[in-house]
């Protein structure tokens, strides 16, 4: 609990130089392993969702690989649901919900307020651990025959399969937790250790989305804890909640399921367009237009968010004025989506446009989540729901929506940052090459997935019917060159690891604070405390210095 | 640094160097963690998080409640027959033991403000032996409940729903007649009443943790935030328990 958090310890036994750049302060893997500083914990949470990204990966191809033709391919029909849902549940939990806020956030965050550090440093590794034991239990469910029940668990089957589901549950409950905790600890540093001057309009919109984050984070995520918890209960003891033979609600499981989970769709979104922000604001050296709006619609996103859950229930027999109801809501979505996109969009109209690798991910982001946006409405929409719903087209959506966004953003902002990060600058050429990879796979992937989904292949099916081959197909060839893309971005951060060349302190040009201290920065993220006098994407107020690259 | 401070212009004075990071030199308290400037700065962001957490607390149980409401609504005659085999003596007792606990928490941060040490010792002290006269009574509550065959879902020893649970020895014959779907009831009971009582015993933990750095003299007038913020926790311990003792002890 919070209490445990309000001291500690100001020195460290060896006194570690405050001065001396983060990565060499200190030395020795336990001076990793049990660090309370904010960018160190960043990194370690970086590499694990990497690692992470890396397992769901190859589950997503092997799954793409057995599609690829009729029949029995690698695979029996069982072994399919396993990897499927193990590929869902991975990503889902320990990839995609930590990657930007938990990884790039704790980095990032504390710098750009002008804090040394987040308000509970030792919450902040302790939420690392949980992660960490969370994705444990993951594991043990995966040797122990692992879960077919796909990643929204619905009852009454995940009650009655024999497969693993205590396990997996259970870490995502445990999981469930690290997120609760790193949002605390945002919304607590955002509040109360913004350094001199740095009012809440010069936020930089990187935090007014992992603000907005965090609140989502802390209200919606118990609730899928207590949904989790009765869930396993339900295994032990047969409750009777959610068990329709006992008298229970199969669909109040659903309920509860999708009243955390469609927020935590916004948990996925919103710091990956809050990436979106920086990368265009330093990219066409602009401030990022009508910037009250952008923040604001960062807060209606997060707050609309729990009220629209039921749209993924629509032919779970609600009432129809519940539908109506729900699909209306829905709709309210569109408006701030729309005025980021707007927004992005006048920024980059008669901005000084630079095509580096970032700004390539930050314009992918934009146009791939302007599809998996507009083809919601299509789902929100109740008659064309019930021709669509659990059919491939929404298996497409939702990759628009978490890979085309958010990964994009993660990817994107992982590039722009890198150079603060670890002091390198990798391989311009081979980024490119990796992004026209990642661009290209992922559009032959999932277009091939719309197209199908709308003539009636349904998800989660092992086999289908000749007519929908060359769809599978293709998208199974999309794979490997989306596959491809993530291998040749790898190598290029390695390559840089090992021998990248200097990063200057401002290799971007950017005028925002984080890259306004040394690279990499030093252990107390600056050398002089800053007060900020200027917001951070007014470039008519940066001198010369500020901007230029050393 | 002059990087640094470019951006930053040069801090006014009352930013002055004690933010030169340089050496860390730290003028403050030993308590004052070397991120925060000032004593109030650190209390504010202690006090802050444990708001958010006890917000995340009371969701956490919202869950509970909302399928407390559904299936009472649905099985209303099952709830008001199986929450008459609840003992209400003993949950109104336990709603005032605390109560009064409540009460002794935060006397208990009164004193440590003041800077009363032995006192506060005391007052968290009755506060802990309360929680534990809690628990005492909450484990007399099951054990009948055990005796009775009143047992969570598919346990449950009455033969309700044309046999369905027959298999199960019918509670030795003592269950008395409940209408159908009662065992429900008994799993929500379980339930809220389960989570809470871990809830019960956390606090117990983390209230003998705050005993001993009390003795141990780490908190004075001037330093008290987690005293306080420990009294804050056991509040929502006794709020949710005052929801929970009327939904489940005292409806018809
Ligand atoms: C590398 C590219 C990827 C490919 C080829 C891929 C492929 C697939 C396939 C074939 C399914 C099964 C669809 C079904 O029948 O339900 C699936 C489901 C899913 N994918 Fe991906 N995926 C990829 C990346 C991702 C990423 C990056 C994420 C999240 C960040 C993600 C999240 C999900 C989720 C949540 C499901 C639902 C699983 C379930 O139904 O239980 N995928 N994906
Ligand atoms: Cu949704």
């Amino acid at each position: 609990m919070g209490a445990a958090t309000t001291t500690v310890p100001r020195a460290q036994p060896h006194h570690p130089d405050p001065n001396e750049n983060y990565l060499k302060a200190e030395r020795g893997i336990m001076s990793w392993l049990v660090t309370l500083d904010h960018k160190r914990i960043g990194i370690m949470y970086l590499i694990s969702v990497i690692l992470a990204f890396a397992v769901g990966g190859f589950f997503a191809l092997a799954v793409r690989f057995e599609l690829f033709s009729r029949g029995h391919t690698i695979m029996d029909a069982d072994q399919y649901n396993r990897a499927f849902t193990l590929h869902g549940v991975v990503m889902v939990f320990l990839f995609i919900i930590p990657s930007i806020p938990a990884a790039l956030g704790n980095f990032v965050l504390p710098i750009q307020l002008g804090a040394k550090d987040v308000a509970f440093p030792r919450l902040n590794l302790m939420s690392y651990y949980i992660y960490v034991f969370g994705a444990c239990f993951a594991l043990y469910s995966m040797v122990t025959g692992a879960v077919d029940t796909g990643w929204t668990f619905y009852t009454p089957y995940s009650m009655r399969t024999t497969s693993s589901v205590i396990p997996m549950v259970l870490g995502a409950f445990i999981m469930g937790f690290s997120s609760i905790l790193t949002g605390v600890n945002f919304l607590v540093t955002v509040h109360k250790l913004r350094a001199p001057g740095q009012t809440w309009t010069k936020l930089p919109l990187f935090i007014w989305g992992l603000y907005s984050t965090s609140i989502i984070q802390v209200l919606a995520t118990p609730v899928l804890a207590i949904t989790l918890l009765l869930l396993c209960l339900e295994r032990f003891l047969g409750l009777g909640i959610f068990d329709p033979k006992l008298g229970g609600d199969p669909v109040l499981f659903q309920h509860f399921f999708w009243f955390y989970s469609h927020p935590a769709v916004y948990i996925m979104i919103v710091p990956g367009m809050a990436v979106v922000n920086e990368i265009i604001a330093t990219f066409t050296r602009r401030a990022i237009v009508g910037y009250m709006f952008v923040a604001m619609s960062s807060l209606a996103l997060a707050l609309l968010g729990f009220l629209v859950w039921g749209h993924h229930l629509f032919v779970s027999g609600m009432s129809e004025y519940a539908t109506m109801v729900f699909s209306g809501l829905t709709f309210l979505v569109a408006i701030p989506s729309g005025v980021k996109v707007f927004n992005w969009v006048a920024t980059l109209y008669k901005g000084s446009i630079r095509l580096e690798s970032p700004m390539l991910y930050a314009l992918s982001f934009i146009f791939l989540f302007t599809i998996g946006g507009l083809t919601g409405l299509f789902l929100g929409m109740l008659a064309i729901d019930v021709h669509l719903h659990d059919t491939y087209f929404v298996v497409a959506h939702f990759h628009y929506v978490m890979v085309g966004g958010t990964v994009m953003g993660f990817v994107g902002g992982l590039h722009y940052w890198w150079p603060k990060m670890t002091g390198k600058l990798y391989n311009e050429g081979m980024a490119k090459v990796a992004w026209f990879l990642v661009f290209i796979g992922f559009n032959v992937t999932f277009i091939a997935q719309f197209i199908m989904g709308s003539r009636g292949m349904p998800r989660r099916y092992y086999d289908y019917l000749p007519e929908f081959e060359i769809f599978h197909k293709t998208s199974t060839i999309g794979s490997w060159i989306l596959g491809a893309g993530f291998l040749t971005m790898l190598a290029m951060f390695i390559i840089s690891l090992k021998s990248g060349a200097k990063s200057t302190r401002n290799p971007w040009g950017s005028a925002a604070l984080e890259w306004q201290t040394p690279t990499p920065p030093p252990l107390a993220n600056f050398i002089k405390v800053p007060t900020i006098t200027r917001g951070p994407y007014d470039y008519h107020l940066a001198t010369e210095e500020e901007l230029s690259e050393q | 640094m002059s990087q640094a401070a470019s951006h930053a212009e040069s801090a006014p004075a009352s930013h002055d160097e004690s933010h030169e990071a340089g050496h860390d030199e730290h003028h403050g308290p030993a308590w004052l963690a070397h991120h925060f400037d000032t004593p109030a700065q650190q209390f504010d962001a202690a006090k802050l998080g444990m708001w958010a957490f006890l917000a995340q607390e009371l969701l956490f149980f919202s869950g509970v409640f909302v399928a407390y409401g559904i299936f009472r609504s649905w099985y209303p005659e099952a709830f008001s027959s199986a929450s008459h085999q609840l003992d209400r003596v003993m949950g109104a007792a336990n709603t005032i033991v605390l109560l009064f606990s409540s009460w002794t928490a935060a006397m208990a941060v009164r004193s440590s403000q003041l800077g009363k040490k032995q006192q506060t010792t005391t007052l968290l002290l009755i506060t802990i032996a309360c929680a534990f006269i809690f628990l005492i009574v909450k484990y007399f509550e099951y054990q009948h409940k055990f005796h009775a065959g009143l047992l969570p879902g598919k346990y449950f020893g009455h033969p309700v729903d044309g046999g369905l649970f027959g298999a199960i020895p019918a509670g030795h014959g003592h269950t008395p007649h409940l209408a159908p779907k009662a065992h429900i009831f008994f799993s929500l009971y379980f339930v809220m009443t389960g989570i809470h009582a871990l809830h019960v015993i956390v606090g117990i933990g983390v209230l003998f943790w705050i005993v001993k750095r009390n003795a141990a003299g780490e908190f004075s007038k001037e330093f008290f935030t987690p005293v306080d913020l420990v009294a804050l926790y056991w509040h929502l311990v006794d709020l949710i328990w005052i929801y929970l003792f009327p939904l489940l002890y005292l409806i018809d």
